[in-house]
């Protein structure tokens, strides 16, 4: 049985423009994610894949064009009204709050449905969150830091994660754990748009990759396609 | 120096302490304001004269009893700063922060005009409630009963105010927005609504405030305007980012003053900018605040 609802994709952007003041930043992304997928923004620094999820979340100064996030209309909505929708971001900087602890932290984000992870589940899958519940947010190691910048958007109930350059500046062990995560969601069928700078990272990890140039898709490859064109996304990315 | 009756001393610091609940109470929502809004209310002190108004005219025009006035007033002048910062203030989000400092020292100007030409400069009096009149015997000294009652109230709302931030959820989206409101926007909290609620909380606590003073202050129009300075003051020595900070830093500069009226009069006026300036070289982002 397939409702309306379902049969909709989790999250369609058609022909998306955003600006920063008078600056023309994205020039008419378009891309679907269906339910379950993983999709990679790959591309250059200022190519506009941050601006992309900053845009979805309603983050830019202006914005036209298509949101559509599991059928409803997201491009009138201010941030608050996106997050309800289900949709969990993670941006770039973490943003885990200094004046909080990790657990305040953890329960910042309103529960937007049911079906979010529990907070005993968050502490088994990361123990060190739990040892570490009453340290104020910034102290946690940056590893930490991103464990609980993703985890705290899985227990709102939100089942379509933006995720920002979630690898960057991190240890290799802590970038395999994060790995790991990622894999664990996917079984569980999240729906995520990464944004990627560590190809290495994004390839065993997406069902597609879109190469983002200027503000709009450049490529949309599959995984197969793009070990078969490395050598030139490698060039486009500047690798 | 030490020719000083203790009595005198203590009566000093006593008054010193009342006025500190003054600073700290209004502080703590002028604190509140500019850390979620960046917005610099110079309307704080015409919000606290409202208050003053407000039990006053309550009781004159209405029969409204101080009791029930202590209660109301401050809601009423709440919900008065939710409008305003609704209709108004929110017009101004993503000007520069000198926008919405010149908008509220305007309707500061506004405000006091208004009540300058109905009710003229002079204070009008407000009789202190019955209940609360007369003299605490404490043995080595007298203290009158209302100003007793001031820092004890005072105290109380700091306290609760203090545990609505630092210790509820609803103070941890607080925190949060202070520190990256558009974030905190994105994980689904309502930001617009937290900051009506901020603006009307310290309008409230402004409002508080003057009730307060109405009994031992002269109620007139310009009463918030010469409390502001201090106000500002106070929360540049104590530094944004801690509830704490605020309330401890007000009820310091309070008796510091009063201290200040019995050991070198001369001083006493411009301490606490003296106060702010020795802070400000020693450090830059107060005495409580977190380094940027």
């Amino acid at each position: 049985m397939t409702t309306i609802q379902e049969a909709a994709s989790a999250l369609k952007v058609d022909n998306l423009h955003a600006w920063y003041g008078e600056s023309h930043i994205l020039h008419g992304m378009s891309f679907t994610l269906q339910r379950g997928e993983i999709v990679a923004l790959l591309g250059r620094n200022g190519s506009g894949r941050t601006t992309t999820l900053r845009a979805i979340m309603g983050l830019v100064d202006r914005r036209e064009g298509i949101i559509s996030i599991g059928g409803t209309s997201a491009i009138a909505l201010p941030p608050h009204l996106v997050a309800r929708l289900g949709v969990g971001y993670c941006p770039e900087e973490r943003a885990i709050f200094a004046s909080l602890s990790c657990e305040e932290n953890l329960l910042l984000p309103p529960a937007q449905s049911s079906g979010g992870m529990p907070l005993e589940e968050i502490y088994t899958l990361l123990p060190n969150l739990a040892e570490r519940r009453q340290t104020p947010g910034t102290r946690l190691s940056g590893g930490e830091q991103q464990m609980l910048a993703i985890a705290r958007i899985l227990r709102t109930g939100a089942r379509v994660l933006l995720l920002d350059e979630i690898s960057e500046g991190l240890a290799p062990v802590i970038v395999d754990r994060l790995f790991d995560l990622i894999t664990e969601l996917k079984s569980r069928g999240y729906t995520i748009l990464l944004v990627e700078q560590n190809k290495y990272f994004a390839e065993p990890l997406a069902d597609r990759f879109l190469v983002v140039e200027r503000g709009k898709v450049a490529m949309a490859l599959t995984g197969a396609e793009l070990s078969a064109k490395a050598d030139l996304v490698d060039r486009t990315l500047g690798v | 120096m030490f020719d000083i009756p203790l009595q005198v001393l203590l009566g000093q610091i006593t008054i010193g302490l009342v006025n500190g609940c003054f600073y700290a109470v209004l502080s703590l929502g002028l604190a509140l304001i500019f850390g979620l809004l960046n917005v610099i209310n110079f309307a704080h002190g015409a919000l606290y004269m409202l208050g003053a108004f407000g039990v006053y005219l309550a009781f004159q025009k209405l029969g409204v009893n101080y009791w029930w006035s202590l209660l109301l007033v401050p809601v009423v002048v709440g919900a008065f700063g939710a409008l305003i910062e609704r209709f108004l203030l929110r017009r101004l989000v993503g000007l520069d922060h000198l926008y919405g400092l010149l908008f509220t020292f305007g309707l500061a100007l506004v405000l006091e005009g208004i009540f300058r030409d109905i009710y003229g400069s002079a204070g009008l009096p407000y009789p202190t409630p019955a209940s609360l009149r007369g003299l605490m015997d404490l043995g080595f000294m007298r203290l009158p009963i209302y100003r007793v009652w001031i820092v004890g109230i005072s105290l109380l709302v700091c306290i609760a105010v203090w545990f609505l931030i630092e210790r509820t959820r609803l103070g941890s989206y607080l925190r949060a927005g202070t520190e990256n409101a558009k974030i905190v926007q994105a994980l689904g909290i309502n930001v617009p609504l937290m900051v009506t609620f901020v603006y009307a909380l310290g309008a409230g606590l402004a409002a508080f405030a003057g009730v307060l003073a109405a009994p031992i202050y002269q109620v007139q129009p310009l009463m918030g305007s010469n409390i502001l300075i201090v106000t500002f003051a106070v929360v540049v020595i104590g530094g944004l980012g801690s509830t704490a900070g605020a309330i401890v830093t007000g009820l310091a500069l309070g008796v510091i003053e009063g201290l200040s009226k019995v050991l070198y009069p001369e001083v006493s006026s411009t301490i606490v900018f003296i106060v702010m300036a020795i802070v400000l070289l020693l450090r830059p982002a107060g005495l409580f605040g977190r380094e940027a």
